[in-house]
């Protein structure tokens, strides 16, 4: 088997506000193999982009907590000063489309240049040979090559969605994170990105994290999924573990609830709202809307378990079943 | 923890539904079109032709959906039917009378009691400065509820129907210190005080978290079938459509391009755009990742100069001759399914 390209380990990050500390990523492990992908999956506000701007270690001012181990291609980039970080890692191991990055692309400079931009200034390329790559890029991501001359408002929401790809691409990373990808986008231009999504990670043994609230989409390209609750994993295995057969009660409720086109079921939903992350509830933070709670639910905190099969589980009900970590 | 997937209760209450509808008709629109006109320069004018020509009947009691993508006219069709909008042409006929005129008077202030509509944004489309008690009580005051012991019995009830329970906790509320969830629930009890009998919900769940979702569609299901209403359900999730609603129009640049039963439509796609829809959707199925998704190329052309013909030759993996000179009618397939495509036109 070949050996991870990240490891993450017992990650956390909290911000400072008003109310107090804001603890957004919470005790989240997980690793990632060369051409997998790993699905992130959660409901708004569970802490999916604060996890994916950890990795990239770009984290806000107002920053209280950052602790963890980030292990890419072997070496730990928390103990990482930052020009080692920009030299060496950032845009080139791991890279990231942020969500709704293609609202952000700079409206009067041609998008061929936006994508070589990185070449030029930081690595010295001669601008003609950047440009090139640029095209190369755009053949990958499905633009026809001459589109590197137009400007962001010349470009419909999917074309500009894959030049943010494109752009993502430049310094060849191993390791890319897209957030939210095709939310903004409607379903038919979306599944025509998942299905670029899928060639471009075959032709370059891409490792990804597809980060999203739309479980079903996370399903056409996912190897692993993690679900997300309140800053913590509380499910993490294979797609086939977590779809079929979801362990955790969150996760259970969560598939329950999404509607189906090609079968029946009964929807479920989940009475109640997440958790404030400023405060939250004791113990589990799941208990105040887990049907399954008992007595241990509210006083302790569960931790992860380790089931059969490799999948991570946070919830007491697996404390005889599976092996504390 | 498994989902039984072998639970049809659902489906057989469905049926159970169709049945108790009262069989005379609420809302007639009969070619509806609503077109903007965009001045451009000093002498153009673009016309945005965002609903033409569309035809459909719901019955007292009924639920319909109204799917497509961005752009493709849900919303301009759903507030023209409500008259927030004036149609460029065409007849609204609800309950047996024309509407399409009337303006204002006592008939217009009757119609906005009966006909309401419900947002996306639970966040935007309350006021943050009002209380629930002063959001439900302002519809009530507008139309004459002089009796202050009336309007809280209807508030209360209105509270109650939505389940935001019990309801004294909720009255002096502001919209901030509730979920989005609870939040959509006011806009719903807002929608119901004046004992409406159309409801326009306007993508009512595309903002709230998937898994609470089902709870404010159940809502809507449960209220439809208490009052009898009627429901106009906007949306671009056809896979919700396919649960809560007994029929199902896709809409596609303007046009309704096939209308039939929810399931059926959805089992037995007859339009190409449909059938295309249907296959961008995926479910949760770890075997997706290794397929890749039936996909059309090309995005929806502008609604300024939509194709000529089939609008939606220029995506059509099936367009022939005839498809971008004539432009197909909406006709019955088999009892209730209308599909508008050359395809299945009688020879
Ligand atoms: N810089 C910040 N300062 C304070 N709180 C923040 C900051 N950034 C994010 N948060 C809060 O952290 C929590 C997690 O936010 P995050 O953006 O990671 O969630 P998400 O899962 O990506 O949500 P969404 O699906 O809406 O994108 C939220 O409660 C959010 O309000
Ligand atoms: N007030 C308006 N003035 C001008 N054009 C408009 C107006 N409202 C809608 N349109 C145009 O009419 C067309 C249909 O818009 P509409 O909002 O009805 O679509 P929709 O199906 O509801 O889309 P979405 O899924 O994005 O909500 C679009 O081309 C839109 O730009
Ligand atoms: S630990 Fe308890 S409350 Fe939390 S998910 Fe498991 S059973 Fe539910
Ligand atoms: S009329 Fe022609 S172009 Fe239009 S959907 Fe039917 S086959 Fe396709
Ligand atoms: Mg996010
Ligand atoms: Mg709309």
């Amino acid at each position: 088997m070949a050996s991870n390209v990240l490891e993450v380990e017992k990650l956390n990050l909290a911000y400072k506000t008003l109310r107090g500390d804001l603890l957004a990523v919470n005790d989240v492990s997980f690793s990632l193999k060369p051409g997998e992908t790993l699905g992130i999956v959660g409901e708004s506000g569970c802490g999916k982009s604060s996890t994916a701007y950890a990795l990239m270690k770009m984290i806000p001012s107002n920053t209280s907590i950052f602790t963890g181990k980030i292990i890419v291609d072997g070496e730990n980039i928390m103990e990482m000063d930052d020009s080692d970080l920009r030299k060496k890692v950032r845009w080139k191991k791991i890279s990231m489309v942020f969500q709704g990055a293609m609202n952000s692309l700079n409206p009067v400079i041609k998008v061929g240049f936006q994508v070589a931009e990185p070449l030029i200034v930081h690595d010295n390329v001669p601008k003609k040979e950047a440009l090139e790559k640029a095209k190369e890029l755009f053949k990958l991501v499905g633009l026809p090559q001459d589109f590197i001359n137009r400007y962001p408002h010349e470009l419909s929401g999917g074309m500009k969605q894959r030049v943010v790809i494109a752009m993502s691409l430049v310094l060849n990373p191993k390791i890319l994170i897209l957030d939210e990808p095709t939310s903004a986008l409607d379903v038919m231009i979306q599944a025509q990105i998942m299905n670029m999504l899928k060639d471009l990670r075959k032709s370059l043994n891409l490792s990804i994290i597809f980060i999203t609230h739309d479980i079903a989409l996370a399903s056409d390209l996912c190897d692993k999924i993690a679900v997300m609750y309140g800053g913590q994993i509380m499910e993490l295995g294979t797609a086939e573990q977590v779809l079929l057969d979801p362990r955790h009660p969150y996760a259970s409720k969560l598939i329950g609830s999404i509607p189906t086109l090609r079968s029946d079921k009964k929807l479920e939903f989940i009475p109640g709202a997440p958790p404030d992350l400023v405060n939250p509830p004791p113990g589990c933070r799941f208990s105040p809307r887990c049907p399954y709670r008992f007595e241990l639910c509210d006083k302790e905190e569960p931790p992860i378990y380790i089931l059969d099969g490799g999948r991570q589980i946070r919830c007491f009900l697996y404390k005889e079943k599976g092996q504390g970590e | 923890m498994e989902v039984d997937r072998s639970d049809v209760s659902f489906i057989r209450r469905k049926v159970k539904v169709n049945k108790m509808v009262n069989n005379s008709i609420l809302l007639k629109l009969e070619n509806i079109k609503t077109y903007f006109f965009l001045p451009k320069g000093l002498f153009k004018t673009i016309v945005v032709k965002a609903v033409d020509n569309v035809s459909l009947e719901m019955k007292k009691g009924e639920s319909l959906a109204i799917v497509g993508e961005s752009g493709s006219g849900k919303t301009t069709l759903g507030r023209t039917a409500i008259k927030l909008v004036e149609p460029t042409g065409g007849k609204i006929i609800f309950d047996g009378k024309d509407i399409t005129n009337l303006n204002d008077g006592r008939e217009m202030k009757n119609f906005r009691r009966m006909a309401q509509i419900i947002f996306q944004d639970p966040f935007m489309s309350l006021n943050p400065y009002m209380t629930i008690r002063e959001i439900l009580e302002e519809p009530l005051i507008i139309h004459g509820f002089n009796d202050q012991k009336e309007r809280n019995e209807i508030i209360i009830k209105a509270l109650v129907d939505v389940k935001l329970q019990p309801p004294e906790e909720f009255l002096l509320k502001y919209p901030h210190m509730l979920s989005g969830g609870q939040r959509q629930r006011v806009g719903i009890a807002r929608a119901m005080v004046l004992g409406p009998k159309f409801i326009v919900a306007d993508e009512p769940v595309s903002m709230i978290d998937a898994s609470s979702r089902a709870e404010i569609l159940y809502l809507f299901k449960s209220l439809q079938e208490k009052y009898n209403l009627t429901f106009m359900y906007i949306t671009h999730d056809i896979a919700t459509a396919k649960y809560f609603s007994d029929y199902l129009a896709v809409m596609y640049l303007g046009k309704i391009v096939e209308y039939g039963p929810s399931r059926e439509v959805i089992m037995n796609p007859k339009h190409p755009y449909t059938a295309a829809l249907i296959s961008a959707v995926p479910d949760p199925d770890p075997n997706n990742r290794f397929i890749y998704r039936k996909v059309i190329s090309g995005e929806i052309p502008s609604a300024v100069h939509p194709p000529p013909g089939c609008r939606f030759h220029t995506r059509c993996p099936y367009k022939f001759e005839v498809c971008d000179k004539k432009e197909p009618e909406l006709e019955t397939l088999d009892s209730s399914h209308k599909v508008a495509c050359h395809l299945y036109t009688k020879k």
